[in-house]
This record gives structure tokens, sequence and C-alpha cells, in this order.
């Protein structure tokens, strides 16, 4: 990553305005968002979204043909063309030829994705933003920092401040007054302009319709005063039928300002009279900039998808930190990312891909169905594949490849972390053999790992075996955790086996991009895991679950190495969480937790893949609930704790502020337990309770339930 | 469906009257506008465009009666206007909104610049959402289908919602139970 940008990601941090106004944002967006929803099949909603536009996105040139024929045939003038150059020459020429001087816009971020402000200001127009936030940053000559909301990085003082300039006149902090101001001031540019330029939040094949979107109600006024419009529209936003107008409008208000409908929706067909008598000239522009590009590769056809409502930015724990300006360039947050890359160039996004902490929460409220986190990965592994690896990763990589070498190290670093321990912790963990940094102390490796402790641990002979896959971080650093586990499966009558051959989960190397050291991974421990009959594959950490259940196969398949599908799907049917595994075995009766404990509040996180991916959140808490604790919510228990495996590493100033607002959530909740099942989790959240100073344990699910089994019968 | 509409479009900032007949809701428009203060006076005129509610209305007597008030809607006069009054088509419960054909441009001008909006709609045009809408406009017949919901609004200085930005300050929705009855 490069310096400059690591500056701009430590001035954004470091902006209170900025990350006090996302932050209050964001928090209120959730608790708006699912009211918005409150009566609505949202699974169901985005279902039919996805299929409908993921019917037009597979076939453009369909869309296209109809959609020109029929606008056309309703009086509308279609231009077509995949070139942002021919657009911009286009427009100017109809303000030539029309004898054009002045512009007004409503929004439209295809325009700005080709700049064309700038362009026709150059040509001698005068072109003038009237979306309040986008005349905002016109004023102040930057981009948008968000999609819907372009100047959300801006204080009332600010603005107060540019419009006082634009204006020639002291003015106040009041809103409503520089509301009021900006309603003044644009109303005489819609009555001047010459010329009305508009985006398209949907474009209809089968009756050529445009859909206009908005609150303020300037896009009425730029289609309905200026004698000219002109809407750019790209081509993702075509849904094949008018009924399809339904689904989308359903979820994009919702989804993008928690809104059960924007102020006003304009569903505009062919040229409607002007206020002169006259029949408006409109001209469609159908822009295509790479997305049939896009629609032909196979992994990232499904971001045509996108509604653009840009719920992903508001969902996610970086861009409420850092903001649009640093987390995009034109398109921002998780989809801007996307956008980026295909938009502009794969290299383009490098930095900003970087970002991503794959917590998962943008899937799942994507309305388009996208799975961005997934799709950034592909962006890493393909810039992985063009660029190669950085060389300190690449050294890393060769060792995690190699078990014997990578289990050596660790064991190594035992033995010369030892000197800098401080009670439980030390400093400076090796893990991955990387520096890492200050906010959180870290545990020490363990004197014994989990691997050597197995052996010594006598265990009934049972006929239901079980294989432990520990992952790296039980097994070297938090060992207990492991022996907690065989302790609570052997109570309930199954055996527990660990093949020694198992190695990392590859985790780390595929949120890198590194796929083919992931994939190396997968073969190795799918050749461990499967050398035992056993019923089940546990592990206690959600990711390395993940990558067992969901990954490898996803890994091989990007690879093209199908031959290692058929196991690798074998392994996943065993693969089971520890939490769902013993839930279930308490259901069944086959494991009971002592009666009648009291053990005080507790409050719990939820680790991002054990409660977006796999989709558990509600047996750990039964579990502890059930042992006697007494669960007390946190504010945003499942938002992501700022770990994000090597992202604390990579980014350390964005990973510390997200711990920070994690441990806060914990002590508000007044629990003097808090518990997780990820020793990823436990391991940033414990290290930066300790630096805290606050008298609250942090407890994997496992210890705790191991401390209440009830004693075995007779 | 009355009750939801109800209750949704004062959700979002609309303000709703409900008349039996079309008399009753003409003499409720005819005191607002007088007393909001419209008057023969560029930025207090009043636009009221062509609509099912002025069938065998009296304009003429109307605009005599009412200073300011003007039939004829153009781009000056809506510009020059407090208050714009228009017919909707449709409503929707579910979302407290308003559909209308609005090709005509006189409908757009007085639902659009004017300060506050007064939009007249029979009680028996609410529908039940936006699936029930679509069965009954159509782009084949109609070039510019607006959906209104409340009034024009911004949240784009510190998230801050903001009433009128740029359309109308106002909407204030007219129900008539009885649209077809004779002329007031």
């Amino acid at each position: 990553m490069k310096n400059d940008f690591k500056d701009s990601i430590e001035k954004a941090v470091n902006n209170a305005n900025l990350t006090g106004a996302l932050g209050k944002f964001s928090e209120a967006y959730k608790v708006n968002r699912a009211r918005a929803y409150e009566g609505i099949d949202f699974e169901a909603l985005r279902t039919v979204i996805a299929e409908r536009k993921g019917y037009a996105a597979t076939h453009l040139d369909q869309m296209s043909a109809d959609f020109t024929r029929n606008a056309e045939a309703a009086g509308a003038r279609v231009f077509c063309t995949s070139d942002p150059e021919k657009v911009k020459e286009y427009i100017l020429k109809v303000a030539r030829d029309n004898n054009v001087r002045t512009v007004v816009k409503s929004k439209s971020m295809a325009t700005e994705e080709i700049h064309l402000n700038s362009y026709l200001e150059k040509a001698g127009i005068s072109v003038g933003e009237t979306d309040l936030g986008e005349w905002i940053i016109q004023l102040a000559g930057q981009t948008p920092s968000h999609m819907v909301m372009p100047a959300i990085h801006m204080t009332k003082e600010e603005v107060s401040e540019l419009f006082s300039k634009e204006i020639d006149q002291r003015l106040t902090t009041d809103i409503p007054q520089l509301v009021e101001v900006a309603r003044r001031e644009l109303r005489s540019k819609f009555l001047a302009a010459d010329m009305g330029i508009s985006g398209g939040n949907l474009a209809v094949a089968e009756t050529g319709s445009i859909v206009l979107v908005t609150n303020e109600g300037n896009a009425r006024m730029v289609t309905t005063l200026p004698k000219i419009h002109i809407a750019l529209v790209g081509i993702e936003k075509f849904v094949e039928k008018f009924s399809d107008i339904v689904p989308i409008l359903d979820a994009l208000p919702r989804s993008a300002t928690a809104q059960l409908l924007t102020s006003y929706v304009s569903i505009i067909t062919g040229p409607s009279p002007n206020t002169d008598g006259s029949t408006k000239e409109l001209h469609i522009i159908l822009m295509d900039n790479r997305r049939s590009k896009m629609a032909a590769d196979p992994k990232f056809k499904q971001a045509l998808q996108c509604i653009r409502c840009g719920s992903c930015l508001n969902v996610c724990p970086v861009f409420r930190l850092v903001g649009g300006h640093v987390f995009g360039k034109i398109y921002t947050g998780g989809i801007g990312t996307i956008l980026t890359a295909w938009f502009d160039e794969l290299k383009k996004s490098e930095e900003i891909q970087g970002l991503c902490i794959q917590c998962g929460n943008c899937k799942e409220i994507c309305p388009g169905k996208i799975d961005i986190p997934e799709l950034i990965l592909e962006i890493r592994r393909r810039l992985v594949e063009k660029e190669g690896l950085p060389i300190l990763q690449k050294a890393i990589y060769s060792v995690v490849n190699n078990r014997r070498l990578f289990h050596g190290m660790l064991r190594a670093a035992s033995i010369a972390g030892r000197p800098f321990t401080s009670g439980k912790f030390l400093r400076h963990l090796p893990l991955f053999l990387a520096d890492l940094t200050d906010g959180r102390s870290l545990p020490a490796i363990a004197a014994e790992p989990f691997r050597d402790r197995f052996q010594k641990i006598k265990q009934p002979k049972c006929s239901e075996k079980a294989a432990f896959y520990a992952g790296c971080l039980i097994d070297f650093a938090y060992p207990e955790m492991g022996e907690a586990l065989v302790k609570i499966l052997n109570r309930a009558g199954i055996e527990v086996v660990f093949p020694e051959e198992q190695t990392c989960c590859g985790a780390p190397a595929r949120y890198s991009g590194a796929y083919e050291v992931a994939a190396r991974n997968a073969a190795d421990n799918i050749n461990a895991l499967l050398s035992k009959e056993v019923q089940y594959v546990v592990s206690a950490c959600p990711t390395c679950t993940v990558a067992l259940a969901h990954e490898f196969s996803s890994t091989f398949e990007s690879l093209g190495q199908s031959e290692w599908l058929p196991r690798a799907k074998e392994l996943a049917g065993k693969t089971v969480d520890f939490s769902t595994l013993v839930k279930k075995l308490v259901d069944d009766g086959r494991l009971t937790l002592k009666e009648g404990q009291q053990l005080g509040r507790i409050t719990y996180h939820d680790s991002c893949h054990l409660k977006r991916t796999l989709q558990v959140a509600a047996e750990p808490r039964q579990l502890l609930s059930r042992a006697g604790y007494e669960l007390a919510e946190m504010f945003e228990c499942d938002m992501c704790c700022g770990m994000g495996g090597s992202y604390s590493i990579k980014l350390p100033e964005i990973s510390a502020p997200i711990l920070q607002r994690k441990l806060q959530n914990i002590k508000n909740s007044g629990a003097q337990v808090v518990a997780m099942d990820c020793p990823g989790c436990v391991m940033q959240i414990r290290g930066g309770m300790d630096q805290d100073g606050a008298a609250i344990s942090v407890r994997h699910s496992v210890e705790l339930l191991a401390e209440q089994l009830e004693n075995p019968r007779g | 469906m009355y009750e939801q509409f109800k209750s949704r479009a004062e959700g979002v900032g609309s303000e709703l009257h409900r008349f039996s007949s079309r008399g009753e809701a003409l003499n409720f428009i005819s005191s607002f506008l007088q007393q909001e203060g419209t008057r023969n006076t560029p930025g207090a005129y009043a636009v009221w465009a062509p609509g099912r509610f002025l069938t065998g209305v009296d304009t003429a007597r109307l605009s005599a009666e009412i200073p300011g008030l003007s039939f004829t809607v153009n781009r000056e006069t809506a510009a020059d206007s407090l208050i714009g009054v228009s017919d909707m088509d449709w409503a929707l419960a579910d979302t407290g909104s308003l559909v209308a054909d609005q090709t005509a441009v006189e409908q757009r001008l007085t639902s659009t610049l004017p300060a506050i909006h007064i939009a007249i709609i029979g009680t028996d045009r609410i529908l039940a959402d936006k699936a029930a809408v679509f069965t009954k406009i159509t782009p084949a017949t109609s070039r510019y289908i607006a959906f209104i919901t409340g009034p024009s609004r911004t949240a784009d200085i510190e998230r801050v919602l903001t009433i009128g930005v740029h359309g109308p300050k106002r909407l204030v929705i007219v129900l008539v139970d009885e649209m077809e009855g004779v002329a007031p």
C-alpha cells in the first residue's frame, strides 16, 4: 500500500466530523432500514430483483435493441455507445446545435463516471448541479463521497461557508436557511436553463421508459422546464418489463434512505410537451463503458444486479470510518470498488479493494443479492495473478505452504517470544511472521501447542468419532480451547481424533488473493481430515469452519482444479462448527449442563463468519443462557471487531478504531463476561480489553460451556 | 384502505382533508387559498390545472372571487404562484403516495413550482399498493407518469431532514368521496 494512501486513511479516521457524521448515520440507518422493511419478505423481494436484473444483464443486446425501438417509437432519440468520449461529444453536439449556454443537471453517477461537467465547462457551457448534495460538492470542487448522499462528509459550517461565498452574503449555519438559499439560487437556474441532463434509475426495454427516483423534486424540473432533456443511462439499468419497476421501487428507497418511497418517482416515455406548447427534444444515451464486458464475466456479471442504493456503504464498518473519498474513486464503498475495477481499470482498485475486511455485512443487505465480499476477493485474486504478491507476503506464504516448516517456526516463536511475555500477553506475536501494532496486547505463543497436549488427554473409547480441526490460533495460541472442546465432546460420548497433518486453513492466503497457496492448504487439509473414519469434522474457529465448509470448493473452482471438488464436498458435508454441534448434543439429551446456575450477565459478540456465512447466532446464546448466564445484548452485537485475520496487521489504523467501538459497546452492555465463538475475535477483543483495563473477561464459548458440564450420572 | 393511506401520507408530512362532496371540498380550497394569502401579486398567485374535479365548475366565477387565482397555467404564472392545485389519478395506501398521468405540462407545473401543492383525489381512487397501480397505468398513453409522496425533501446537509428544497414545501391532499355529483 502506498504511503499517500495510508496518509489519506490516517487523515480520514482522525477527522472527527467525518467519522462522527458517518458513524451516527450508519447507526441510525440500520434501525431505520429494518423499520422500512417491516412486513416485507426481503429475501423473496431480493430474489425477484436479482432474477429480473440478472435476466436483463445476460440479455443486454436484446434489451438495448428493444429499448431503442420502443423509445424511438415514442419519439425519443436514442444513442448507444460503449465509449465515454462519444457520450461527451454527442451531448456537446446537441448543445451546440441548439445554442445551449446553460445546463441544469439532476443527479447522475454516470455523468460523474465520465467527468461530463468539466468537459462541458471547457466547451464554454455552464453546468449547474441541482441535487443539493451535488451542488454542494460542485461548489467545493469535490467528487461525491457517497452514491446517494454525495456531500455526507461535509458539515453545515462548511456548507454555510461555500454558500456564503457563492451568493456573496454572510450566512448562518442554520440548515433550513441553507436549504432555502439553495432553493432560491437554483430556482432561477432551472427557469433559465436551455438543457436538462439527468441520469436514469431504470430503463424499461419493453416500453422505452426511463425511471427517475428523487426526493428533492429537482429531476421533475430538469425534465420539465428546459426544452431539451438528455438522459444518460448506463446499460446496467435495464429491466425487461414495465412491471419490473415495482420490485425495484419496493427496495430502492427502503435500502437507500429507509423510506417507503421517495417523494418523487417519474416514469418518462418519449418526449412530453414543453411549457411553450412545443414538443420536448428527448435524447437517451445508452452507455456501455465496459458494462457488457462485465456481463460476459461469469463471476462479475452479478454486479450488474446493483440498483445503486448505496446500502453496502451504509453498513460497512470501514466505510463509516474513512468515507468515500478514501474508500472509492467516483463509485464508493464495496460496490464502488467493484465498479472502479471495471469501469476504470483493475489496477485503479488495487488500494481500495484492500480496505474490505470481509465481514459480510453488505452481502446480507444487498437488494441485488450481490456477493460483494466474494467479488472483492476475486479482484484481489486477479490482481495477485497479474501483479504478483508483495515479496514479504510471498515469503510468508512459502512458509505457510510447508506445514513442517510453518509449525516449526511457530514452535520456535514460542521460545523466542517468551522473554517478552507479560502476563498472558506479548506485544509481538510472529503470527504469519509479520509486525503487529499497538492498540491491543497479543497472546503469547503457547509453550506447548494443542497438538502436543492432545497426546496426553485420556479419552474414553467411543464408537462415535469426531475429527477436531484446531486451526492455527487454537493449536498454537489457545490450546486450552481445544482441550475444552475435547472435554465437552467426550462427555457426550464422542471421541475426538486429531489428524496431525492438518495445517493452516488457507484463509489468510485466500483473503490476500493468493489462491494457489490457499489451494495447497486446502488439499493438505482434505487429505489429513478425510484420512480418518469420523462422523464429524468440528472446529471452534468460524473462519476455519467456513474455509472447510465453503471456501475449499470455491478456491478450487476459481483455479479450475475441479478434480478436488468431490473430496472438498465430502469434507464440507462433515464439517460443523462447535456451537451447532453442541446445541444438537444438548437437544438430543446427550449432554447436560448444570441446572439452576446463576452466573451473572454475559454479552455475546457475533463473529462475522459464524453469523453471516454459517448463519449461526441463536445456538451459542441458547447454550450460554441454559448454562446459567443472563444474556445482555450489546449494541451492534454482530458488527465486526476489526480483526479480519491479517487485516489488523495490514491496516491497524482502521482495525484499531473498529475495535475501540466494539469495546465500548461491550462495556455499555454492563456484562462482566463477553463470549464469542472465534479465537481470532478473542485475540482481538481480549487484547483490546487488556489494554483498556476494564474488568471484563473475554472468553470463547467453548471454555465457558466446558466449565458448566453436569457430572456424568452414576 | 383510507385509514392506512391517511396514516402513511401523514407519516411523510402530507396534510390530509376529507370531504363528502365536491362542494365541501371547493369551499375548503377557496378558504385555504385566501387564508394562505393568495392575491394578485407575483409570488402570491395560485394556479389550478384542468382536471376531473373542475368538471362543470364555474371557473370564471371562482377566479373573480379569489384574487390571484388563475386557471391559465403556464411557466410564468406557475413560477410566480404560491399555490398550485391539480387532480391526481390514484392514491396508494401502503406508501401514502399519489399517482397521476402528468403528460400535460400544466399538471407538472402546478405540482412542482409553487410552495404549496393542493392535490385533489377521489376517495374511490385509493389502491392497495404499487403493484395495483401498475395494472392501471401504462406508458403507451401516459408519457410522464408521476408518483408524489409527501412534500419535497432533502437530507443532504448533515443528514438533517429538511422539507421543501426544490419542489413544494407543503402537500395538501384533498380527498373527495363524491367526485361525480352535481357541480358545486
